[in-house]
C-alpha cells in the first residue's frame, strides 16, 4: 500500500522539475554560460591529461634558458629556473582541479548534513550550530583559511582542508534555510503522514530537493576554492616551490616583474579565466536548474 | 528601534566571545608540544619552558581562557615572541595604516563602481554596456594580488607614474587603494545597474520624463537617489571583501598594515602576532556589520519588523 501511494511522492520531490531536457535546453540558450562551460571543459581536460598534453616537464629546469619569453618551443616561455610556464600552468589546473573538488567535497559532507538536521530539528541543536557558524563567518574571507593554516602548518594539503572548512558555513546556511522552507510542505507532511521515519524523510524527500542550489553552489564554492587556495599559495602560505600551484607560481615569479613581466601575466591569467569559467557556468546551471532563482 | 538595537547588540557578545575563543585556541590546537614548535626546534629548554609559563600552556584550560579575555579588556594582547616588544605597539603603527588603505579602497570601490553602474544603465544593451559589464566580470574574477602586480607592471614598471611599493606620500597609496577596490567596484556596479534599471522603469519616472524635465535631472535627481538604497547595503557587505583584501594588497605593495603584519606572524611563528592581527580583523568585521545593521534599521524602518 504505501508504496503505490508513495511512487508519486518520490515523483514530486525530483529536483529538476521538468526533467533534464528543460534544463538543458535552458542552459543551451545562455551563451555566456555555454563559454564557461568550454572554459570549464579546458581546465578539467588540461587537469586530467596533465602528463599527455604538457610539452615538458614541470620540474625540469634549464638554467641556460632562465626567463627567457615566449617561443615557438615554449609558447608562454620561461621561468626564473628555466621551467616551461606552459607545462607548469598545464600541471597547476591539475592541482587547482584537486583543490577545489577536495575543498567543496569537504563543505558539502559536513555542512549539508548540519544543515538539514538544524534546519529540520531546530531548537537548542539548531542555535548552537547556528552561532557557531556566526563566529565561522565573523571571520571576513580569507582570514579564517589563514588562521586554520596558521593552526595546521604551511602546506597545500592543510589549504585544503582549510579551504574547505571556510566553505561549510555557506553550505549549512544554504541548506537550513531550504530544509526550514521545506520541511511544512504537503509532500513531506504527507511522508510523514504514511509514516516514513526522519532519516528518511531527510535522506528521500527534503535533501533531494536542495540538490539544485547545492549543485550551484558547489560550482560557485569551486571559484572561491581555486582562488582562496592561490592566494594561501601567493602569501606563501599554500602550495611551496617546486610545486607547480599558480597561486605560488605568481609568488615566486613577482620578483621578476621587470625583467620578465610574461612569468606574472600568465599564472593570473589562468586563475583568473578558470575562476570566470566557473562563475558563469555556475550562474547558468542556476538559472537553468530553477529560473525563479535568478539574480 | 531601540529594541532592535539592544537585540542586535546581544546577538554580538557571543558572537565576540566566540571570535575571542577561537583565537585563543588557534595556538593550543597546534599539533605536537605547542610551546616547543613556536620557540622552534633550536630554542634552549628554559626558553621553551618561559614560552610555556608566558603563554599560559602550563595552566587548566578555563583559566587560560579567563585569562585571556581579563587580558585582552585591558589591552594586553602579548609580547612578540621574536622582538619581545609588546604586540600593541606594534598594532598602534599597523593599524591606522590598514584603515587608511581600506578606506580609500572603498571610495574606490564606490565611485567607481556608481558611475559604472549608471553609465551601463542609462543605455542598456548598449556596446558601452555590455563593455562595462564585461569589466565588472572580468574584475570579479581577478585576484586581487595578480591585478595589483599588473598595476604595478603598468603604472610603475612602463609608465613610471607611480611608485610600486612602499609608504610615504600619497602617491604610494593610489595603487594599492585602486587594487583593493576594484573587486568591490565591479560587485557595486552590478548591483547599481540591476537597481537603476528596476527605477528607470517604474512610474514615478515616466511621470518625470512626461513633464519634460531633462534627461540627466530625470536620472540624477529622481531615479539615483531611489536606485542607491540597496547599493548601500552591498557597500556595507563589502566590508569583509575589503578587510580580507586588504591582507593580500598589503603584501603585494608591501604596505606596513595589520594583514602584512598577520603574515608575517604566521611566516616566523610568531603566535602573538597572529593572534592579535586576526582579532583585531576579526572584531573590526563585527563591529562594522553591527554598525551597518543598525544604520539600515534607521534607514529603513521594515527591517526592524522582519
Amino acid at each position: 500500500m504505501s508504496e503505490t501511494v508513495e511512487r508519486p511522492l518520490v515523483a514530486s520531490t525530483r529536483p529538476f522539475a521538468g526533467g533534464a531536457a528543460r534544463v538543458w535546453r535552458q542552459f543551451k540558450r545562455n551563451r555566456a554560460g555555454l563559454v564557461g562551460g568550454v572554459i570549464i571543459l579546458a581546465f578539467l581536460l588540461a587537469g586530467l591529461l596533465a602528463p599527455l598534453l604538457a610539452p615538458y616537464d614541470p620540474y625540469d629546469t634549464y638554467l641556460e634558458r632562465t626567463l627567457e619569453g615566449p617561443s615557438r618551443d615554449s609558447w608562454l616561455g620561461r621561468d626564473e629556473l628555466g621551467r616551461d610556464i606552459l607545462t607548469r600552468l598545464i600541471y597547476g589546473a591539475r592541482l587547482s582541479l584537486v583543490i577545489g573538488v577536495i575543498a567543496v567535497a569537504i563543505g558539502v559532507v559536513i555542512g549539508v548534513p548540519t544543515g538539514a538536521l538544524s534546519g529540520y530539528y531546530g531548537g537548542a541543536a539548531d542555535l548552537v550550530v547556528q552561532r557557531v557558524i556566526d563566529i565561522m563567518l565573523a571571520f571576513p574571507g580569507i582570514l579564517l583559511a589563514i588562521v586554520l593554516v596558521a593552526v595546521l602548518g604551511v602546506g597545500l594539503p592543510q589549504v585544503m582542508v582549510a579551504v574547505g572548512v571556510v566553505s561549510i558555513p555557506t553550505y549549512t546556511r544554504l541548506v537550513r534555510g531550504q530544509v526550514l522552507a521545506l520541511r511544512s510542505q504537503d509532500f513531506v507532511e504527507a511522508a510523514r503522514a504514511l509514516g516514513a521515519g526522519t532519516a528518511r524523510i531527510i535522506t528521500r524527500h527534503i535533501l533531494p530537493n536542495t540538490l539544485a542550489v547545492v549543485i550551484v553552489q558547489s560550482t560557485l564554492q569551486i571559484a572561491a576554492a581555486i582562488l582562496s587556495a592561490a592566494a594561501l599559495g601567493f602569501l606563501g602560505l599554500g602550495a611551496q616551490p617546486p610545486q607547480a600551484e599558480w597561486g605560488a607560481m605568481l609568488s615566486s615569479a613577482r620578483q621578476y616583474l621587470r625583467l620578465a613581466p610574461h612569468t606574472v601575466v600568465a599564472p593570473g591569467l589562468a586563475i583568473m579565466i578558470t575562476v570566470l569559467g566557473f562563475n558563469l557556468l555556475g550562474d547558468a546551471i542556476r538559472d537553468a536548474l530553477d529560473p525563479r532563482m535568478r539574480l | 528601534m531601540w529594541a532592535y538595537i539592544a537585540k542586535r547588540l546581544l546577538l554580538t557578545i557571543p558572537v565576540l566571545i566566540g571570535v575571542s575563543f577561537v583565537v585563543f585556541v588557534m595556538v593550543r590546537i597546534i599539533p605536537g608540544d605547542p610551546a616547543q614548535i613556536i620557540a622552534g626546534e633550536a630554542a634552549t629548554r628554559e626558553f621553551v619552558e618561559e614560552l610555556r609559563r608566558e603563554l599560559g600552556l602550563d595552566r587548566p584550560i578555563v583559566v587560560q581562557f579567563g585569562d585571556f579575555l581579563a587580558r585582552l579588556l585591558r589591552g594586553d594582547l602579548g609580547r612578540s615572541i621574536r622582538s619581545r616588544i609588546p604586540v600593541v605597539e606594534d598594532l598602534k603603527v599597523r593599524i591606522p595604516n590598514t584603515v587608511i588603505l581600506a578606506a580609500a579602497g572603498m571610495v574606490v570601490a564606490t565611485s567607481l563602481g556608481v558611475l559604472a553602474g549608471i553609465v551601463s544603465a542609462v543605455r542598456p544593451y548598449s556596446l558601452l554596456d555590455t563593455a562595462v559589464m564585461l569589466l565588472a566580470l572580468a574584475g570579479l574574477s581577478m585576484p586581487v594580488f595578480w591585478s595589483g602586480l599588473m598595476l604595478i607592471l603598468l603604472f610603475a614598471v612602463m609608465l613610471g607614474w607611480l611608485p610600486a611599493v612602499g609608504t610615504g606620500s600619497w602617491a604610494h597609496l593610489i595603487l594599492p587603494a585602486v587594487t583593493l577596490g576594484l573587486t568591490s567596484a565591479a560587485i557595486i556596479a552590478r548591483m547599481t545597474r540591476s537597481s537603476m534599471l528596476e527605477v528607470l522603469r517604474s512610474d514615478y519616472i515616466r511621470t518625470a520624463r512626461a513633464k519634460g524635465l531633462a534627461e540627466a535631472t530625470v536620472v540624477n535627481r529622481h531615479a539615483l537617489r531611489n536606485a542607491l538604497i540597496p547599493v548601500i547595503t552591498v557597500v556595507g557587505l563589502q566590508t569583509g571583501n575589503l578587510l580580507s583584501g586588504a591582507v593580500l594588497t598589503e603584501s603585494v605593495f608591501a604596505w606596513p598594515g595589520v594583514g602584512r603584519l598577520m603574515v608575517e606572524g604566521i611566516q616566523t611563528r610568531d603566535y602573538p602576532i597572529v593572534q592579535a592581527a586576526v582579532l583585531v580583523v576579526a572584531l573590526t568585521f563585527v563591529i562594522v556589520n553591527l554598525v551597518v545593521d543598525v544604520l539600515y534599521a534607521v534607514v529603513d524602518p521594515r527591517i526592524r519588523y522582519e
